[in-house]
């Protein structure tokens, strides 16, 4: 680590049971989790040890907390945690002392003191209908706030699939006219979509490291989602893989080959449709993940996918003309009838963005299971 | 006469607004207002009912297991199905655990700052903290160089001038109490919690995949395989997690939550005079010991009405009704009087103030939340109303527990009727259920042993087996008190959904004769010190742990008549 790397920080991290070693630890697994030169490291420890706190902003509209839920258990690399706790949470009405005016005037405070620095976090969807009344905080509309904040942050993060695409609130028939943030606050600069619901915290915690480190976010994919995280499908890393491959699939719940750790493809997964890095992070500082424990993906970092990915159990159509040959037999072949799924991506640059953004070649379909 | 507003009321999960009247330093009338609204059950129409676990899942991440087992027992309920010994043990365990951890997240992370002043840690001596600690509790974090290093951590954390989460609160208010010492204890505890429900909460990893939003429910069972010779299933290995975490997180339970808890009351000990309420309570029960239609419940249904210990009503679903005199929807008939959840309706119509406003229109309508009455009663639901309803049926270990904990503080039985009597009830429950949670892994390691593996009932999952119309009611106690969904399903999909919360019961509005609910009523009497700062408010308002997302219903965006399920 660098020299000037202060000692304050590697006494505070001490005093917190995080000794240099575990710091370096977890600085060398952001590196690596954006496949960065080994020098990265260096640079990232220097970064998160010497600038000063940034300032964040934590927004809740229509959500279930379930990305701030999954943000306190940020865990893994153990140093992780320490690392949010050096950015300023000025504004998070879940977890803040602070209640009515006073976090009024926190918010406030933080927005005017930090113009154009702070990071903005949305949770939630943004809803139009009904002149802005079907959320409210302090008696002002989510979209007004969220138009207000956002605009004068320096990057905002939509957590969680909702503040990404819409979610829950936006599915069929979208009663309250749900928006995601992209939609509600159109042409902000430096918007990043962290989906899933909720989104996983580690991809949270490199996620912010690496914008305090570079000042900018890592390579996109066309729904803005980071590469690092979003840049494989679940059923390319899937542990169960194999089973696919050799046309082992669950027939039943708690059959044979539900206990064997089988595909479960037949049961409704939709990992060949879903990007996301769960089979390699796993979930609560890596101790499981929803195939592991014998249930299928749901696809739920996929734009759309409460009305796309339904009936959940149903599996994937294997083609488009609607015949079903026998999965058993058919194997890694089944896939290649997933509309644009495996479609190779290619790399794009979007002018006056700080970051890069990844086209798909075959942009229609992917992302959307066909019911079978 | 003073009117406060407090909007947004924070450390809570979802948007909640109070007005309240002062006169005198006293609350004197209190309004409690739901300023968010989703349409979720509306979301669910015409979808696979096997589905609506997932999306009902989504109304709270807080409370991320409640939504799903209502749904699967209310779609079990519908269609038949019935799941096997081992589908019934593991969710117990993923409810209590549930329940466990969301107890201590409550009480450290969003009650404790009403009754612990951070900046006054600052001033604490140490060694005087360690010596407090020790006089209390045997937890090994207890030493003076200890709670020297998180002085110290807080002070670096204010002298940067960033104070983050902790900024702009009510810090130095005269209402905090407890000497500098024991606010510097609590801070450690405060961050020692953040560890451990991040830790704990693996077990949900273990039975669900994740947590968050656990992915291990199936109408009809678990998916979660259950073989002691397979890695892929839930394994003696397993067994041997779920005693190491649950055993973790009892001593964290009965070495750190309940000695502060019993410390930090026994200097509020006159808010056993405020924030009584209603004086009804509900519970719906939950915890089967066994399988079939009526099981023997750990924790027993009831209801309570006026403080009355003497005598346990039993609980009728029939007698459920909801009012919208003051909620944003309309009803037939001025919309004055009660429907029972079987004949209600949902149209919506918003009429308060355009956004952005001041101040709601009291008198008239003034929440999303409708108000949902029992009997014609509002009644309070949740850890105290559960824990009366046992005490009062005689529960054993909850007599005892009870019974302990009003010793300790020295105050008779009518001290549960409180705010503090909500504090104290849910510890209570967390202990309770911290100790019987290895009942459970035991009981999953004895039907391994036996040689049941079956963890889902497959004859009824096919949408072939079932009726053409089917009604079904699922009842749960959420940490936050009585929960029920109805589904009315044809010709294999939903065709409505209702769900009924706790928050809905509590923080829900004035009803037809201008009742007042529970939050609403046990403002009244409060003092408030400062009006600038009414944290009093915040106090009683966050012993109920509000949750408001939960509090969602019914939304036709066209403002058609939603006809409703009748209840089973």
């Amino acid at each position: 680590m660098d020299k000037r790397v202060n000692d304050q920080f590697l006494e505070e991290l001490n005093a917190r049971g995080v000794s240099r070693r575990e710091f370096l630890g977890f600085c060398a697994a952001v590196a690596a989790s954006f496949a960065l030169p080994g020098k990265a490291e260096a640079e990232i420890a220097k970064a998160v040890a010497t600038k000063p706190k940034p300032t964040l902003v934590w927004l809740e509209f229509q959500d279930c907390c379930g990305n701030t839920e999954s943000f306190l258990r940020a865990g893994q690399p153990s140093a992780a945690e320490i690392i949010l706790d050096l950015l300023s949470i000025d504004y998070h009405e879940t977890v803040m002392a602070a209640a009515g005016h006073r976090a009024e005037e926190a918010l406030k405070k933080a927005v005017e003191e930090n113009k154009g620095k702070f990071i903005a976090v949305v949770e939630g969807s943004i809803p139009t209908g009904a002149g802005g009344a079907y959320c409210t905080i302090g008696g002002r509309s989510a979209l007004s706030i969220a138009n207000e904040v956002c605009s004068q942050a320096g990057a905002t993060i939509a957590i969680g699939t909702c503040a990404s695409f819409g979610g829950l609130p936006a599915a069929s028939p979208n009663p309250t006219g749900a928006l995601s943030v992209a939609e509600a606050v159109p042409g902000l600069k430096n918007l990043i979509n962290l989906s899933a619901c909720p989104a996983n915290a580690e991809n949270l915690a490199a996620l912010l490291v690496y914008w305090l480190t570079f000042d900018r976010w890592p390579d996109l994919d066309r729904y803005r989602r980071p590469l690092f995280a979003y840049g494989k499908s679940i059923h390319d890393n899937c542990e169960r893989r194999a089973h696919f491959d050799s046309g082992q699939y669950v027939e039943q719940w708690g059959d044979p080959g539900h206990r064997r750790g089988y595909c479960l493809f037949k049961m409704g997964c939709k990992g060949p449709v879903t990007f996301q890095n769960c089979p390699n992070i796993r979930w609560n500082s890596g101790t499981n993940w929803p195939i592991g424990c014998g249930h299928p993906c749901l696809g739920c970092a996929e734009p759309n996918f409460w009305d796309s990915m339904a009936p959940y159990y149903n599996h994937l159509a294997l083609d488009k003309t609607g015949a079903q040959p026998n999965i058993d037999k058919v194997g890694f072949w089944a896939t290649l009838g997933l509309g644009g799924a495996f479609a190779a991506h290619a790399v794009a640059k979007i002018a006056g963005s700080k970051s890069r953004v990844i086209a798909e070649s075959a942009a229609s379909t992917s992302g959307k299971g066909e019911e079978a | 006469m003073t009117h406060l507003v407090i909007d947004p009321v924070t450390r809570i999960e979802g948007h909640l607004r109070v007005e309240a009247k002062v006169e005198d330093g006293k609350v004197v009338d209190a309004w409690s207002s739901s300023t968010m609204f989703r349409g979720i059950e509306l979301i669910l129409k015409g979808r696979d009912p096997r589905d609506a676990w997932v999306i009902t899942q989504r109304i709270c991440g807080v409370c991320t297991t409640v939504h799903a087992i209502a749904s699967i027992r209310a779609v079990e309920d519908a269609i038949g199905a019935v799941p096997p010994p081992n589908a019934r043990v593991l969710r117990n365990l993923v409810i209590a655990s549930q329940c466990v951890q969301d107890h201590v997240v409550h009480f450290y992370h969003l009650h404790a700052l009403d009754w612990v002043d951070v900046v006054s840690a600052l001033s604490a001596d140490p060694a005087g903290t360690s010596a407090l600690a020790q006089s209390i509790s045997d937890w090994h974090l207890s030493s003076q160089s200890y709670f020297a290093s998180v002085k110290k951590r807080l002070k670096g954390f204010v002298d940067r001038g960033q104070l983050g989460p902790f900024g702009n609160a009510y810090w130095g208010h005269p209402a905090y109490k407890l000497p500098p010492e024991a606010n510097l204890m609590a801070v450690a505890h405060y961050l020692e919690a953040l560890d451990w429900q991040r830790e704990f909460i693996k077990i949900h990893a273990v039975l669900g995949g994740k947590n968050p939003h656990l992915q291990s429910f199936l109408v009809g069972g678990m998916a979660t395989p259950v073989d002691p010779n397979e890695q892929a299933s839930l394994n003696l290995g397993t067994i041997a997690e779920l005693r190491s975490l649950v055993a973790k997180a009892r001593d964290f339970v009965k070495r750190v939550y309940i000695p502060d808890l019993l410390a930090v009351a026994s200097f509020y000990k006159d808010w056993a005079g405020y924030g009584g309420g209603v004086g009804n309570y509900m519970v719906y029960g939950e915890y089967p010991e066994n399988d079939g239609p009526d099981p023997e419940l750990f924790l027993p249904a009831g209801i309570i009405r006026n403080r009355d210990l003497t005598k346990i009503e039993k609980v009728d679903p029939s007698k459920i009704t909801e009012f919208v005199k003051h909620s944003w929807y309309d009803y037939p008939d001025e919309g004055d009087q009660g429907l029972h959840p079987s004949k209600g309706l949902t149209s919506p119509n918003y009429t308060g103030p355009k956004p952005p406003y001041e101040r709601l229109d009291l008198d008239k309508k003034y929440s999303w939340l409708k108000s949902p009455r029992y009997d014609g009663e509002p009644m309070e639901v949740g850890p105290l109303s559960r824990m009366l309803v046992a005490y009062a049926s005689g529960h054993q270990q909850v007599k005892e527990l009870v019974d302990g904990v009003l010793a300790k503080l020295g105050v008779g039985a009518e001290a549960l009727f409180s705010t503090l009597g909500r504090v104290a009830a849910r510890g209570v429950e967390t202990l309770l259920l911290a100790n019987k949670l290895d009942h459970w892994v035991d009981a999953l390691a004895q039907n391994m042993k036996s040689g049941d593996l079956r963890i889902h009932d497959n004859s009824k999952w096919d949408p072939s087996t079932w009726p053409a119309d089917a009604t079904g009611a699922g009842f749960h106690e959420a940490p936050r008190g009585a929960l029920g969904h109805w589904v009315h399903i044809v010709d294999g999909v939903i065709a409505n959904y209702q769900c009924v919360v706790p928050s809905t019961w509590n923080a829900g509005p004035r009803d037809g004769d201008e009742k007042r609910g529970p939050y609403e009523e046990s403002l009244i009497g409060t003092p408030v010190a400062d009006l600038e700062q009414p944290i009093e408010l915040l106090r009683t308002l966050h012993s109920f742990d509000p949750c408001m997302a939960c509090g969602v219903h019914v939304l036709d965006a066209e403002g058609k008549e939603v006809t409703r399920v009748r209840v089973v």
